[in-house]
Order: structure tokens, then sequence, then C-alpha cells
């Protein structure tokens, strides 16, 4: 363990590192047109402190997670606080009834706008319940989500262009459309594990979004597919209004069921198993589970939970193109995992709540989204590895034995 | 008829120039404990690996003979498969689930010996349930037999050392096999943890009807508890015979104390 006066020098050594490194362009600065070259000395200065103060909480932070001595996020006391609330009988119950009312009356107490925003935010509540199954239960990194996003929102689009198939009827096949696109995508890449996972899924991912840019027949290219109809009410079309409010309390309706699906995977045999393989997989395997046979398992759910977003998205804006199906999409929706907390579902509603309605409601930073997100990752993975929401693991009570709680 | 649970021939495995196990041939009797001694990197542990499915060896047998059934050649199956069959191990290195609590670790053991799955999970119908409670309840007795179920709700990583290595075993029983394998359970174990744990593999053996392979350094545990014993070094088999035979057995003593003694 350092000391402070340790944990400064370090700091300092790296303040003057900092400052050398930028020197370049921080200090000297060059004005072509008049050929003149200006020295702010003063940046040095404000470089310097910025990095030492930086630094300084950095190491010092590390320091602390390593004796583990005082930031020990799995006992914090407001996360004991809120289990032991919960936990009694009763409370989650009134909670969750109250909140789901809640949540029913937005649309008619909102604006259209804002419904809408909200609508985004629980596509996205999906897509991170999908992911995180991969990569918060099963610890598989897949980076190229959003092609299976992507799948599901081309297969309603294309069936409905071509056989004006509807969006009842495309939500399953678009799960369903997805899921084998899981399959056929997972039998060679689940092989790899960690990085070449990580990699490989990236590459399948940009792969995909290439091949809907460029066939034009299928998919209309990058020009994208437009006029895809909005849900309608045992064939009854609303008008904006209602179909905004109708779409909305789908979404809402589908992020429940997911939840559901989620909960009950989770703390079942097969969900443990998929848990287990997180924590080791060769001690996995020895315990009788066939890591191919999960991992596939792993794979297929979650790409039919994205299908199933898909075919939502595309009811929602109806408009799709390629570009709603970046590498940057699936970096985003892993950002509302890892910011939200991996494997928690309450944590992954929350991250999604936070990267999808902030932004929105600050579009005056627009273009530092992607700047704000970096540095709440960093902060994050330094302050909090385990995401905002840990992930707590059930507590079993035995029949007739005390339990030591 | 023999009474083997377990029966190796010729067993290499090789890495690129390196033969780990060089030729090693051992048998495992029903109901008896077999160890297998050698200094550090003698090819222990990489035995093992061959046996469990972890490596596929480059050549030579593996016979596993679950009690009453016919042999199955066990070479290059994979280690769920070979944990199906009764062989049941646990690691030198530990392995245990870290982020998964003491009574999680034990209910993946469960895992080989239950059903249910991905849409009776979802169904939750009753004998899902039934399962399920099951599951907890013969974990939290397998606990008990090791004496940790007073830590049932902890993470695993929070688990003193010796404890660790009794919850890999409890994690291995709980797959209900017939042999046992055990990779230095008393490393890192002071001399009280080392005698109450012979005590306890005695009981297990017993009470679980079990044939026992087990890798060890400490010579106390291992004259206490072995029926037989076998001596590798650099790969190769070096001895084998009663834990008596080999402490006195000169090429022994010269693999494990150098040339000068
Ligand atoms: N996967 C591998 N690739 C290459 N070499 C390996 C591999 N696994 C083990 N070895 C080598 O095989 C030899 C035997 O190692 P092993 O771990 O089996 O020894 P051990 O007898 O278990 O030793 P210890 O008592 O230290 O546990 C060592 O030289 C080791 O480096
Ligand atoms: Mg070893």
């Amino acid at each position: 363990m350092m000391n402070r006066v340790e944990i400064l020098k370090k700091s300092a050594i790296n303040a003057v590192i900092g400052i050398l490194l930028t020197f370049p362009i921080t200090v000297i600065k060059v004005n072509t047109i008049d050929q003149e070259i200006t020295w702010r000395w003063y940046m040095m200065g404000l470089v310097g402190a910025v990095v030492l103060i930086i630094s300084f909480f950095w190491i010092r932070q590390q320091e602390r997670q390593n004796s583990g001595s005082t930031f020990k996020f799995n006992e914090s006391k407001l996360g004991l606080k809120y289990h032991s609330i919960m936990s009694k009988p009763g409370v989650t119950k009134s909670v969750l009834g109250s909140a789901v009312l809640l949540i029913v009356l937005i649309p008619f107490i909102t604006t259209p706008y804002t419904t809408s925003i909200i609508t985004s935010a629980l596509i996205y509540i999906i897509l991170g319940l999908g992911l995180n199954i991969v990569v918060g239960l099963g610890g598989l990194l897949n980076l190229g989500y959003a092609a299976f996003f992507g799948v599901g929102a081309y297969t309603y689009a294309i069936l409905n262009m071509n056989f004006g198939v509807g969006f009842w009827l495309a939500l399953p096949l678009g799960g369903i459309a997805s899921a084998l696109f899981g399959a056929i995508v997972g039998l060679p890449v689940l092989r790899l594990k960690g990085d070449y996972l990580a990699i490989v899924t990236l590459g399948f991912g940009e792969m995909t979004r290439i091949f809907t840019e460029n066939s034009d027949k299928l998919t209309r290219g990058a020009s994208g597919i437009a006029n895809i109809p909005k849900p309608t009410f045992f064939g009854h079309a609303f008008g904006y209004f209602g179909s905004t409010r109708y779409i909305y309390l789908i979404a809402v309706a589908l992020v429940i069921i997911i939840i559901f699906i989620v909960w009950r995977m989770e703390n079942s045999r097969v969900g443990r198993s998929w848990v287990a393989m997180r924590e080791d997989d060769i001690a996995c395997e020895s315990m009788g589970i066939d890591l191919t046979q999960s991992k596939m398992t792993l794979f297929i759910i979650s790409s039919a939970i994205a299908g199933v977003a898909g075919v939502l998205f595309a009811a929602k804006n109806t408009f799709i193109n390629p570009q709603s199906f970046t590498v940057w999409e699936s970096i985003m929706i892993l950002c509302i995992v890892v910011l939200g907390g991996k494997g928690s579902v309450r944590g992954v509603i929350l991250g999604a709540l936070i990267l999808i309605l902030l932004p929105e409601y600050l579009r005056a930073f627009q273009q530092y989204r992607m700047l704000i997100f970096g540095f709440l990752l960093i902060v994050m993975m330094v302050f909090r590895p385990g995401g905002i929401i840990q992930n707590v693991r059930k507590i079993y009570k035995i029949e007739g034995e005390p339990t030591n709680e | 008829m023999s009474n083997k649970v377990l029966e190796i021939n010729n067993l290499l495995m090789q890495f690129g120039g390196l033969k780990a196990v060089n030729d090693v041939s051992l048998d495992v009797h029903k109901s008896e404990i077999t160890a297998l001694i050698g200094p550090n990197g003698a090819g222990k542990t990489t035995f093992f690996n061959c046996l469990t499915g972890v490596y596929t060896p480059t050549s030579g047998d593996i016979n596993i003979i679950p009690p009453g059934k016919k042999p199955i050649r066990a070479n290059g199956k994979k280690p769920n498969k070979v944990t199906e069959l009764g062989l049941a191990r646990t690691f030198q290195n530990i392995r245990l689930f870290q982020e998964m609590t003491v009574l999680e670790n034990v209910m993946i053991g469960r895992h080989a010996v239950t059903k249910a799955n991905i849409f009776n999970a979802i169904i939750n119908g009753k004998s899902t349930r039934e399962e399920e409670q099951k599951i907890i309840h013969d974990s939290y007795e397998i606990l008990k037999k090791l004496d940790l179920h007073t830590f049932s709700n902890e993470f695993a990583s929070n688990l003193p050392y010796g404890a660790q290595r009794l919850l890999e075993i409890a994690r291995a029983l709980a797959t209900e096999p017939f042999l046992l394998l055990l990779d230095e359970p008393a490393a890192g174990m002071n001399p009280q943890e080392t005698i109450s744990l012979i005590g306890t593999i005695e009981k297990l053996k017993a009470e679980h009807d079990l044939s026992i392979l087990l890798i060890e350094h400490d010579m106390h545990l291992v004259m206490n508890l072995s029926d037989r014993c076998y001596v590798m070094d650099y790969g190769k088999l070096i001895a084998k015979g009663t834990p008596n035979a080999i402490a006195n057995n000169p090429v022994v003593i010269k693999a494990y104390l150098g040339e000068d003694f």
C-alpha cells in the first residue's frame, strides 16, 4: 500500500510525462496564415494540473481496490440496504406493481415526442437484455450484436415489401430468422474464446452490414427500405398519436416478457451453468456441462431477442437502412450492458435509460456523445468494474436450517 | 475377474518435443486409494488432464470401467462426457466458480445428474421446481459432509484457502462419481488441516463407495491414505508398490532428493 506522498510522486511524474507528450499540440500554436508561432505556456500548467489530479485519484483508487480494504462493492451498504428492503415480503410486488402502472400511463400524460424517445430506450433495453445473456451471464464477448438486430428488422421489412407480411406475424419470424442466423454464425465462431471471439464477431457484424449495403435487389442497398407499416390492432390501424402510444405499449409488454424469460432462465439449472462457464470454462466442462451446447443455446437465444427488437425497431421507425446496424450500434449496446452491470437485469435497464435518454435530452452536447461515453466507460472500469448495479447472487434458504445472514 | 475401475496402458502425451507423460501404465482398483507422486514437473497433472479429457493423449489407452459395466475407452472424450461416465476431479490450481456462492458451486456439480432444459426453465412446471429444490437440498447435504454448510451463501472467492480445497472436493462429489481424482488436495494446508483432510477423505470414500486416485506431495498424507503408490519423474513411471516400499526405494529417493544422497 502506497502512502499519499508516494502516490503524489508518481502522479507528478505522470504530469511531467503528460506535459512532454502534449507539448506540441497544447503549448505550441502555429498560425499558418500569419506564419507565426505562439507559445501558450499557461497550457503547460493546465495540462500538468489536470494529469496530476486525475492520476492521483486514479492510483489511489487502484491501490484501494488492490488492497481490497475500503472499496468492496459487493458489500456496499447501499446495496445491502436495497436488498434487505426488497427482500421483505410484498415490497417487491407493490414496487413492481406501481412501477408498471406508471410506465403504462406515461404515453397518456406526456408528448408523443417523449413517448417515442422512451420507446427507443425500451428497444435498447430489449437489446441490452439480449446481449447481457451472452456477455453478462455467459462471458462471451459479442461485438457484432447489431447484425442480429438488423436481421430482425430486415426480416420484417423484406417480408412486408414482398409478401405484405404484417407486424404480428413478422415479430416471431424476425426472432426465428435472427436465431437461425445466430446458429449459422455461432457454429464456427464459438470455438474461439475471449478476444478472438470479440474480433470475429466484430468482423461478422461488419460483413453483414456490408452485405446489406450491397445487395440492392434484396435489401435495396444503402438507400434502405421505407414505408414499413406500423403495427395494427386486430386489423385496425392507428393515427400518428395512437400508433406512437400503441408501439410504446407493445415495447413495454415485450420488455416485461423478456425480463420474465431472462429471470426464469437465470435461476435455472441451465442459467447457472452459463454463469459457471463465464467463471471458469475448464472447471465447468469438468462438471459435466457441454460447453459447445451451452454456448450455442446462449447465442441463439440472445440472437432471437435481438431479432424481435429489430422487428419492433423497423415498425417504429417505418424506415431502415444499413446505417442503423453498424459496429457503433453494437458498441452502444455493449456499453449499456457494461455500464449498467454485467449479468444484472436492473443494471441493463438503468444502463439503457442513461445511455439513450441522456443524450436525447442533452442535444446540445450531441457532438460530444462518443467522447462522453468513452470517458464514462473508462471511469467505470477504474472505479466500478462490475457496473453501476452489481450482479448479486441469489441467497438460498435451506428448510430447517438457520441462515447465516 | 479383476476389480479395476481404471486401466491405463502406455499413455503418451507429447507437447512438441516434450514427452510430458511418457509410456505410463497405471491401474486403479475398486475401493482403493492409489497415490501418484513425483517431483515438480514430473507430469502428474498432465496425466490427470489426459484422463479427464482436457488433453487428448498422443497415444496409449485409457479404459474406464464403471462398476458392474463393460470397459469404455475414454481417449479423446470431452471432459463433460468423462464426468458423465463417473470420473470427477479437483484442480491443483483451484478452479472454483469464484463469483458464485459456495452452494451454487456444488449445485453446478449436480448438473451431470439432473435434466431440466431451457424450455423447462421458462415454463418452470412442477417437476422442474421439484428438481431445483432437490438440487438445492442435495448440494446442501454434500456441503454438510465437508463441514462447509455455514458458508453456503458466501462467494467462493471469500473462503479461506483450505476451505476452497474442500469445496473443490464437494463440487466433484456432487457429480456422483465412482472414481475421484484429487490433484494435490492438501497443497497449501497447514498440518492440522491436512490431518483433518485425511479423515474426511477416508469418510467420503467409505460413505460413497469411492475409488480414489490422488496426486500428492505431502508424504505424510500418502503414507496414511494410500493402498498403492506410483512414482513419476520426467514423464516416466519410475516405481510402483506399497507406500512403505516406495519410501525406501533408492530410485525414488534419488529422484526426490537428487544424485548426492
Ligand atoms: N499444455 C502444455 N503445453 C506444453 N507443455 C506443458 C503443458 N502442460 C504441461 N506441460 C509441461 O509438462 C510438464 C509436466 O507438467 P505437470 O504440470 O504435469 O507437472 P506436475 O507433475 O503436475 O508438477 P507439479 O508437482 O508442479 O504440479 C512440465 O514440464 C510442463 O511445463
Ligand atoms: Mg501438478
